[in-house]
């Protein structure tokens, strides 16, 4: 029995060397990540007391316990995607510098591009009626000089003519 | 005594002007062109009779009367004489104040011009203008009152501008002193010519008003208020750059532009500014695009107000909200009335506004402008949208989120490119014809020309594809402007026989509207240059080092030397840092990064140490320190590559409106006038 007690306390003893000695990422004091590191996550959160001051810039305390946790979260072998995921978790979307793509939020990436799109055909329906309506007289025939001396003429001619009509 | 003074005479400006209004209206009706003489005499009061009040304030806030709320609130014994005069525009009441004056100076400034021919369009700026100037004043009486004291009663301190029963004056010790945010000399100028830039917008849209309800729909009020235009884009444009400048010199984020709402709240009329600005050249050249003239300046001017109501509602909270109050919702009432008014009086005129001419070729440089618009208005709307986003998100879904530089930078930054674009090829690009085979042979030289950037730029170890195009792009711009310079004075050297220098400053001095807009284009290049290098190739590094050790960043390296604390006379506690700065092993400079930690606001400001040159700043902050230094002090180091180019761009581009801006004196118009004789003696 004695033997026995003695026998797990050698077990554990060994057991905890090897703990010890073969960190897994859960529990290992890695030397602290340097600031860059923190920064690069920090640069991508916003806290929300401070709005429009990205986290690596700002300089209030409650900011510097939140790099704090970053470095916490990084020691402790947490990935980027990981440390963001529980800032959103903790304090909602806004801590990200842009909304999430789902839902609602693709409101915000789809109007800019769909109303310059819109603009852009407008545009171009505009056009092609002027085009149509004008097509019959259109007074293409303009002499327009085609060659270099012509078209350096018709330049010269033009800086004067403004310079003087001004 | 004398805020007794300065609120009577608010108060008389504020009936003065509803006067004013009312003689316009009648005047107009009844056409007795002796009310119409009254409102504007009214209107000249303007200016004089608010000077009352604003003196008042400034020598109320530089004898520290305290009692005064608002003196209490932007100042302090220990602030700097000059940093209390700027007090006047550091908080909501006085910036209200100071803004109803900018504008009074610009209602009285047009009263006096001669209005013989234009003598219809009188009542109706007048009463646009004043309109506008009763309801900022109106804010001012009943709302933002900056005149308001403190008053001791049973209950408590209480604000109010009359004594309430029983009371008596309460006057503190000592004031708040200003947002240290605002104690900086970039801050006696930055607000007052973004002000500027807002209120002198107003002078075309007045006028575009009075074209819209006279009928007179012709480009007469463009020609009108060209130079207002000019001079109102000057001010809004210097008022960004130098707002610009400000954060880089005091923020200590080692940049330019945050993408922050009130930022985007003053850009955005610039950006419809801008597109007016071009498109209606095209009106005076082929009287096209009329309502869409209309359109923009209706816009820029509701913008204008907009601006000011983010800036000052607290809607938006932001770095620059320094003062929030419930006046949001007057604004919006008031920008609701005067854009439905303004647009409903432009469908009724709907049809007098047809174009005359119609665009014929897709490749003509009218064209070339309806893109340059739309790429501005694009612009325009994805900023807008982004600062409302995160309100109707709110609404909607009840969730908070950010919509924060990334967003901007990828939504914005081709529709720039684009503009870049066009700025290079529309200049080349001929009136009303054009087709591909012309627009070869125009471009082809800049373009060759523009092909030395790609060997230039393989040597400097730039190889991503983002960073050739836009360098590229600089280069091939740049190349385009030159050229026609170049061309233009060729011609005057050719026609007129006169040597490089003559026929430069002739070609300029002779069409200062379309070279000055040619020395704008240039600043927008090395801008560009500024904005392209800090943008894709800032690089950071942060790490705590002791006394003597050091932390590089690309070939610079920090050497951190001493840090000294010290007490100021203006209450701040200074830590400074002194720190020597080395390239390639080269000594180069020694910097000084610095906290100010300001007693009477209890907030500290981070201000960078900056080694510039041509080529790029090395931008140092002091983030922490160790009282007992065994551990160091913490710096971050930025290298931000050719930032200089955007300040020297921003010169360049203020310069560039100065010349197609500046009124013509005596020779240009005796010149004017016997040009025609000249022409016939060829």
């Amino acid at each position: 029995m004695k033997n026995h007690i003695h026998l797990g306390v050698r077990v554990f003893l060994v057991l905890l060397v090897l703990v010890i000695l073969y960190p897994s990422p859960g529990f290992a004091q890695e030397p602290t990540p340097p600031d860059d590191e923190v920064n690069a996550i920090a640069k991508q959160l916003y806290c929300p007391v401070c709005e429009n001051t990205p986290l690596d810039a700002c300089r209030t305390s409650a900011c510097e316990q939140w790099r704090g946790l970053i470095r916490e979260k990084l020691q402790q072998g947490w990935t980027e995607e990981e440390i963001k995921g529980y800032f959103v978790e903790e304090y909602g979307d806004r801590v990200l510098a842009e909304p999430p793509k789902r839902g609602f939020n693709w409101l915000v990436y789809l109007v800019p591009p769909l109303a310059f799109l819109a603009g852009a055909y407008a545009l171009y329906r505009g056009f092609t009626k002027w085009r149509i309506s004008r097509s019959p007289s259109r007074p293409d025939s303009r002499k327009v000089p085609e060659d270099e001396v012509g078209i350096e003429k018709e330049y010269i001619s033009r800086v004067e003519k403004e310079l003087e009509n001004r | 005594m004398v805020a007794n003074i300065g609120f009577g005479t608010l108060l008389i400006t504020l009936i003065v002007a509803l006067y004013g209004i009312a003689a316009a209206v009648y005047g107009q009706r009844s056409q007795h062109e002796q009310w119409i003489n009254s409102a504007r005499q009214a209107m000249a009061l303007m200016f004089p009779l608010l000077t009352v009040p604003v003196l008042s304030l400034l020598y109320l806030l530089v004898t520290h009367q305290y009692q005064v709320a608002y003196v209490s609130e932007v100042t302090s014994r220990s602030m700097p004489f000059y940093l209390k005069l700027t007090a006047l525009w550091g908080g909501q009441s006085g910036s209200l104040l100071f803004w109803s004056w900018l504008l009074a100076a610009f209602a009285t400034a047009i009263t006096l011009r001669d209005w013989g021919r234009d003598r219809e369009f009188l009542p109706w700026v007048i009463i646009v203008i004043l309109v506008t100037l009763v309801f900022f004043l109106f804010v001012n009486v009943f709302f933002e009152n900056p005149f308001s004291r403190y008053w001791q009663t049973s209950t408590g301190i209480v604000q109010a501008f009359a004594r309430p029963e029983g009371a008596v004056p309460f006057v503190p010790r000592d004031g708040q002193g200003l947002n240290p945010l605002l104690r900086h000399p970039g801050m006696i100028i930055h607000p007052p010519m973004l002000y500027l830039g807002f209120v002198s917008f107003i002078i075309p849209y007045a006028f575009a008003i009075a074209a819209l309800v006279t009928g007179r729909t012709d480009d007469r009020w463009i020609r009108l208020t060209r130079r207002w235009t000019l001079w109102a884009w000057l001010f809004l444009s210097l008022g960004l750059i130098l707002g610009a400048r400000w954060a880089y010199d005091v923020l200590g984020w080692g940049g330019y532009w945050g993408w922050d709402p009130v930022e985007i709240s003053a850009f955005m009329p610039w950006l419809t500014g801008t597109a007016f600005l071009h498109s209606v050249m095209i009106q005076e050249k082929k009287d096209m695009f009329k309502r869409w003239n209309l359109v923009l300046i209706i816009l820029t001017f509701d913008l204008v107000v907009f601006g000011t109501f983010l800036t000052r509602s607290g809607v938006l909270s932001s770095v620059h909200a320094f003062a929030q109050s419930a006046i949001g919702p007057l604004f919006f009432v008031f920008i609701a009335l005067t854009l439905s008014v303004s647009l409903g009086l432009l469908l009724s005129r709907w049809k007098d506004l047809e174009s005359k001419n119609e665009l014929h070729s897709l490749f003509s440089r009218e064209a070339l402008f309806l893109l340059n618009n739309l790429l501005f208005l694009g612009i325009f709307v994805t900023t807008l949208w982004g600062i409302l986003f995160p309100l109707i998100s709110e609404i909607v879904t009840g969730q908070k989120v950010t919509v924060g530089p990334p967003f901007y930078e990828r939504a914005t930054g081709p529709l720039f490119a684009g503009l870049l674009l066009l700025m290079g090829i529309a200049p080349l690009i001929a009136w009303t014809y054009s087709s591909l085979k012309k627009w070869g042979r125009a471009v082809w030289k800049p373009l060759v020309f523009s092909m030395l950037t790609f060997p230039a730029l393989y040597i400097a170890g730039i190889t991503r594809w983002q960073g050739v195009l836009s360098f590229w792009l600089v280069g091939f711009v740049f190349a385009v402007t030159v050229y026609e310079f170049w061309r233009g004075a060729a011609a005057r050297i050719k026609a007129h026989g006169e040597n490089v220098f003559t026929a430069f400053y002739s070609l300029v001095k002779n069409n200062r509207r379309r070279y000055g807009g040619y020395i704008v284009h240039i600043g927008v290049i090395f801008m560009a240059l500024g904005v392209i290098g800090i943008e894709m190739y800032q690089v950071e590094t942060q790490g705590t080092i002791p006394e003597g050790g050091s932390l590089s960043l690309k070939e610079y390296s920090i050497t951190y030397k001493d840090l000294v604390s010290f007490d100021t006379h203006d209450g701040r506690n200074v830590t400074r840092a002194i720190v020597g700065v080395t390239r390639s092993g080269e000594e180069l400079a020694e910097i000084y990064p610095r906290r100010d930690y300001f007693y009477d606001a209890n907030q500290p400001m981070t201000i960078p140490g900056v080694k510039s040159t041509l080529a790029g700043d090395l931008y140092v902050i002091l983030v922490d320190w160790r009282e007992i230094s065994e551990e160091g002090a913490t710096f971050k180091i930025y290298y931000n590559p050719l930032v200089n180019w955007l300040w020297i761009g921003g010169w360049v581009f203020i310069a560039g409106i100065l010349v197609a801006a500046w009124p013509e004196n005596e020779l240009d118009r005796v010149q004017k006038v016997s040009s025609p004789l000249k022409k016939r003696n060829r």
